[in-house]
């Protein structure tokens, strides 16, 4: 029996023996030579594709996933942990059980360069390993250099982003902590697209909150560089209004070119400059550098164009590109939800091919996205894509979706079990 | 070999083929919509088991006119909710029925 036909037989049979007598065999942390499937990153994305992909195919499909961080951090939530709510443990899984319950090979390291030809991903600490199907799950670069001083300011740890969860996350905390009463913190914002539409504005929130309980002389600065709120605008707008006027003040179309990080100071396009106590510069964004550096990054050098059904590149085959790095259809935003969403159709996807089965005609995608407006309070934007095949791309059902009516307590509640079953979706 | 064996051993390899390809089909049905259900584990946990101390129900094992009804009254404005009842708007009655079909077979 061929090992396609293995696989087909097996999934066909469903779950075969005990799981643990399957996974028992896992080696994570030991570098093959070659694995039917290589992830590289292990967020939302990524992490979901390899639990996936071990799953669907009823344990029968090896998977190396390539993640460099010992645990993961989620992005969602940790606006939180800057708005004193919540902290670092609260928004942190370690990788334990993608290996020790689904036979995931975890290994710790940097992908250095991807040779789409031979089939290899090599990694910085030297080993090469060949696969069948490569999935790069790498997020979002922050392209320092398209503000002018920001790079220094960043490595110096003045300027930072918090984008990216992890230290910068209780960084940014401490800087708050520590500011005087009266201080301004400053929050800018690129163009769209970016990682996380809703975030700036959930963030801003957080430490809107936290000065009105805690310094409530000081001020938040949001320097938007789109021409409104990208996400919730109409929600958080009314609760600004309600909940931090005189606290929180809304500035869009100001697109900052430069800082300065001896004066803490944003520089503008058009306006003036501002200066504040603590600045939070959210640079543009692209495709995360492995896919670049890769030529992956089709679509203007940025983003990664993909075929939607499969989540296969367009620039290289039987390499799929999932998460904040790809070329997004129409309305679909670069959420973690949505990454754990593309994780499963791609995890499908290459199990069908790999086991010569038909792949899914008709995948959809959903996506949840809460935001917390202070400790207590939440408002979420849903929707449901379908891939159209006649048109090769996914549409928001029409009628589908939409926002909270108001801010509620009853969806914070729901808001943070979404990030207890979505954590454990992705990494248990 | 004479005709009639070449003839039945046709046949036979030809049911066969068309056997294996049945089976595939089924097995790739099987497979697309495990994955389709999946699209609720965001929330409803893998499986359709949610953590500990959840207010997001689980799922698995729910009976599947039970799960088919309440669905289809988040669609129709019936059921109130905060948000399945956008999501609902967003799956067809057959969408429905395959998952709540998924679900209903999950052991508890």
């Amino acid at each position: 029996m061929k090992r396609r036909n293995f696989v087909q037989a097996s999934l066909a049979l469903g779950s075969m023996g005990s799981l643990a007598s399957m996974v028992a065999c896992s080696t994570t942390g030991r570098i093959p030579e070659k694995a039917r499937v290589v992830v590289v990153g292990g967020g939302y994305g990524g992490a979901t594709t390899a639990k996936y992909v071990r799953m669907l195919s009823n344990y029968q499909i090896d998977v190396v996933l390539i993640e460099p961080d010992s645990v993961f951090v989620s992005c969602p939530m940790s606006n939180l942990v800057i708005g004193g709510s919540k902290n670092m443990a609260d928004i942190t899984t370690p990788y334990d059980n993608l290996s020790g319950k689904h036979g995931v090979n975890v290994v710790r390291d940097y992908v250095s360069g991807i040779d789409a030809t031979k089939k290899t991903v090599t990694l910085a600490s030297g080993p090469s390993i060949r696969y069948d199907k490569l999935v790069l799950s790498p997020g979002i670069e922050l392209m320092f250099n398209s503000i002018e001083g920001l790079k220094q300011a960043s490595a110096s740890g003045q300027i930072l982003q918090a984008w990216k969860a992890g230290p910068e996350t209780s960084n940014l905390r401490k800087q708050l902590v520590d500011m005087p009463d009266g201080g301004v913190f400053a929050i800018s914002i690129p163009e769209a697209p970016y990682r996380c539409p809703p975030g700036p504005y959930e963030r801003a929130s957080q430490v809107a909150h936290y000065f009105k309980q805690n310094k409530p002389k000081s001020k938040v600065l949001i320097l938007d560089a789109n021409q409104d709120v990208t996400s919730k605008g109409t929600l958080f707008k009314k609760f600004w209004a309600d909940n931090y006027k005189g606290i929180l003040e809304y500035i869009p179309q100001h697109n900052v070119t430069a800082v300065d990080a001896k004066t803490n100071t944003l520089k503008f396009e058009v306006q003036n400059d501002i200066k504040a106590n603590i600045l939070n510069v959210l640079p543009t964004m692209r495709a995360g550098t492995i896919a670049v550096q890769s030529g992956l990054a089709n679509a203007n050098g940025r983003w990664c164009g993909v075929n939607y059904q499969t989540f296969e590149s367009t620039q290289a085959k039987d390499v799929h590109v999932i998460g904040d790095s790809i070329l997004p259809a129409p309305a679909m935003p670069k959420s973690g939800h949505m990454a754990n969403s593309h994780g499963k159709v791609v995890a499908a996807a290459i199990v069908a091919q790999l086991s010569d089965l038909a792949v899914n005609p008709e995948p959809f995608l959903t996506n949840t996205c809460y935001s917390f407006v202070n400790d207590k309070y939440v408002v979420h934007v849903a929707s449901v894509h379908q891939y159209d095949s006649k048109d090769k791309t996914y549409k928001t059902v029409p009628g589908s979706g939409g926002l909270s009516a108001a801010p509620s307590e009853l969806e914070a509640i729901y808001a943070w079990n979404w990030a207890q079953n979505i954590w454990n979706d992705t990494l248990s | 070999m004479n005709v009639y064996n070449r003839f039945s051993l046709c046949t036979f390899v030809l049911l066969m083929c068309s056997v294996a390809t049945s089976h595939a089909q089924q097995t790739a049905t099987a497979l697309h919509q495990r994955a389709n259900a999946a699209m609720c584990s965001n929330c409803h946990g893998t499986e359709g088991k949610t953590v500990d101390g959840s207010a997001v129900p689980s799922i698995n094992g729910m009976p599947k006119d039970y799960m088919v009804l309440q669905m289809k009254a988040f669609k129709d404005g019936t059921r109130p909710a905060t948000v399945m009842h956008q999501l609902t708007k967003g799956l067809t009655d057959a969408q429905i029925e395959s998952i709540a079909s998924y679900y209903a077979s999950n052991k508890r």
